[in-house]
């Protein structure tokens, strides 16, 4: 038997150690500033005011991704139907909830009074609460981008699909549910959830409306007591958590749908 | 069962179907020859009105196809009509187009449940009395990428069998095949016609239009050069463009 003897790369490993050095430099500056008094971070990571915020973000992300979904199916459909004006209106729907800063639509919807007083017989802020304008204003423009990533999937299924379920009398509508949709979740799904993870970390936005989210909850908590970066340490905790367990979930899906559809390439 | 009476199809700048009479009896079985480009598919998707026609008509079993006659008018019809249309007339295609993310059962009784509104049951019986019509009983549970082209298309046919269509339409089904899997598709066929279904098929197997058609059109440029029993067309065609293409099909295939 040959020996075979790898490739020297001192570089390769030069590199490697400067970075665990700086990583380990960075980490113990942190932990041993004397700005940072680790038992506030310890008292507040599972305070109520804390825990009730976290809770409010999952339910807003949650909420804005369903209303983003739903719209996103409508828009894409519009956006690919036969009508030059439903085009137009979604066109120009991304268009505009795409083309403006989110914290901008956030403003605008957290302060709707300033425009309309009364939305029917209600007086708007009884209507659009802190937490309702945020629901609207980050499920709207999810709707924009998810338009966007719907139509990609929808696309990207053979035509011929179409017309086989069109021509064993189908309609429109059950074609796309029964067989276009499912069909486009494969092209879907990837983008949907680096757009999911990017709306829970989006949520954080509403705080500038007082949403009552987990930002909200540290910054009222910060503000009190000017432990700023301690409290931010604390909800970049619970982010973090959230994005994780996020992206373990769009890992399992991908991985449930690629068997589902066992070389799906093959018929066409 | 069919009639056309100058059916057109135009798009942007091109007509690629310049009035095209044609009549299929009840049983009987047309195969629709010519070179690719010269409107044979087209015509085929307008029947049933995955194209829509530009001028003329086309009469299915009696009816109108995509329009409704009243007086000198004519009425684009309902979605739901349309669709009512389509379900009693089968198609197949070339790249067979079965629905990857379902089972071949599934592929079967989809239609019949949700636009037929049969049992499931029901409808499964029937799919698997339609499989082993056409040999493939042991693969109701398989995907369909887990099949052979040949295969693919033999569920295609009895997924279209499985709605009981008045009318099958077969856009050139054997083109996308390995050429030793043409056989089993044309086997199934040529037991359809033995059961009298009404048959218009789109074709390149010139031995298949044959044994087994009734009429045999030739169509070149959108139009129908000329048709008749295949006796006369295949073997003594009297236009020139006939003569020609069938010598350049024939040539290449011995």
């Amino acid at each position: 038997m040959t020996r075979v003897v790898p490739l020297r790369r001192p570089w390769l490993w030069l590199g490697s150690a400067l970075v665990v050095v700086l990583a380990a430099l960075l980490a113990l500056s942190v932990w041993r500033n004397p700005n940072i008094q680790h038992g506030v971070i310890l008292q507040y990571q599972f305070a109520p005011a804390i825990l009730a915020g976290l809770r409010t973000t999952v339910v807003l992300a949650l909420l804005a991704a369903l209303i983003g979904t739903v719209l996103g199916v409508l828009l894409a459909v519009m956006r690919l139907s036969e009508s030059p004006v439903l085009r137009l209106a979604s066109g120009f729907y991304t268009w505009l909830l795409r083309g403006t800063p989110l914290l901008v639509q956030i403003l605008i919807w957290g302060n709707l009074a300033l425009l309309f007083q009364y939305l029917g017989p209600f007086p708007t802020n009884d209507v659009l609460t802190p937490f309702v304008a945020s629901v609207v204003a980050l499920g709207l423009n999810e709707g924009a981008y998810m338009a966007e990533i719907v139509r990609a999937g929808i696309i990207a299924v053979d035509r011929g699909q179409n017309d086989a379920a069109l021509a064993l009398g189908m309609s429109y509508p059950l074609a796309l549910r029964r067989v276009i949709l499912p069909q486009a979740m494969r092209v879907i799904i990837p983008p949907a959830g680096n757009q999911f993870i990017s709306l829970l970390k989006a949520t954080s936005l509403v705080s500038v409306i007082a949403g009552g989210d987990m930002l909200t909850a540290a910054e009222n908590i910060s503000s009190a007591n000017l432990h700023t970066i301690e409290l931010m340490l604390v909800a970049t905790f619970w982010y973090l958590v959230l994005t994780t367990i996020a992206s373990l979930g769009q890992h399992y899906v991908e991985r449930r749908l690629g068997k589902a559809g066992v070389g799906m390439h093959a018929t066409s | 069962m069919l009639r056309a009476l100058g059916v057109r199809k135009r798009y942007r700048h091109e007509e690629v179907l310049k009035g095209i009479d044609l009549e299929v009896a009840s049983g009987e079985v047309l195969c629709l020859i010519g070179p690719s480009g010269s409107g044979k598919s087209t015509f085929l998707r307008c029947i049933n009105h995955l194209e829509k026609v530009s001028d003329g008509r086309l009469y299915v079993d009696g009816e109108l196809v995509g329009y409704r006659e009243r007086g000198d008018r004519l009425y684009e019809m309902h979605p739901r009509e349309i669709c009512r249309q389509r379900a009693d007339i089968g198609m197949v295609f070339q790249r067979f187009n079965l629905f990857p993310h379902q089972t071949v059962l599934q592929n079967i009784i989809e239609a019949p449940i949700r636009v037929r509104r049969e049992a499931k049951a029901q409808a499964t019986e029937h799919a698997r009395a339609l499989l082993a019509r056409v040999g493939l009983a042991d693969k109701a549970d398989a995907y369909p990428s887990r099949l052979s082209g040949g295969q693919q298309q033999r569920v295609a046919i009895a997924r279209a069998l499985a709605m009981r269509p008045k009318l099958l339409l077969f856009d050139e089904p054997t083109s996308a095949l390995d050429p030793e899997l043409v056989g089993e598709v044309l086997n199934v066929m040529r037991g359809l016609t033995e059961d009298g279904m009404t048959m218009i098929v789109v074709t390149h197997e010139m031995a298949f239009a044959r044994d087994a058609a009734d009429t045999v059109a030739f169509m070149d440029a959108g139009v129908i050069v000329e048709s008749g029993p295949p006796g006369e067309i295949l073997a003594q065609p009297r236009h020139e463009r006939t003569r020609a293409f069938l010598s350049r099909v024939i040539g290449a295939r011995t």
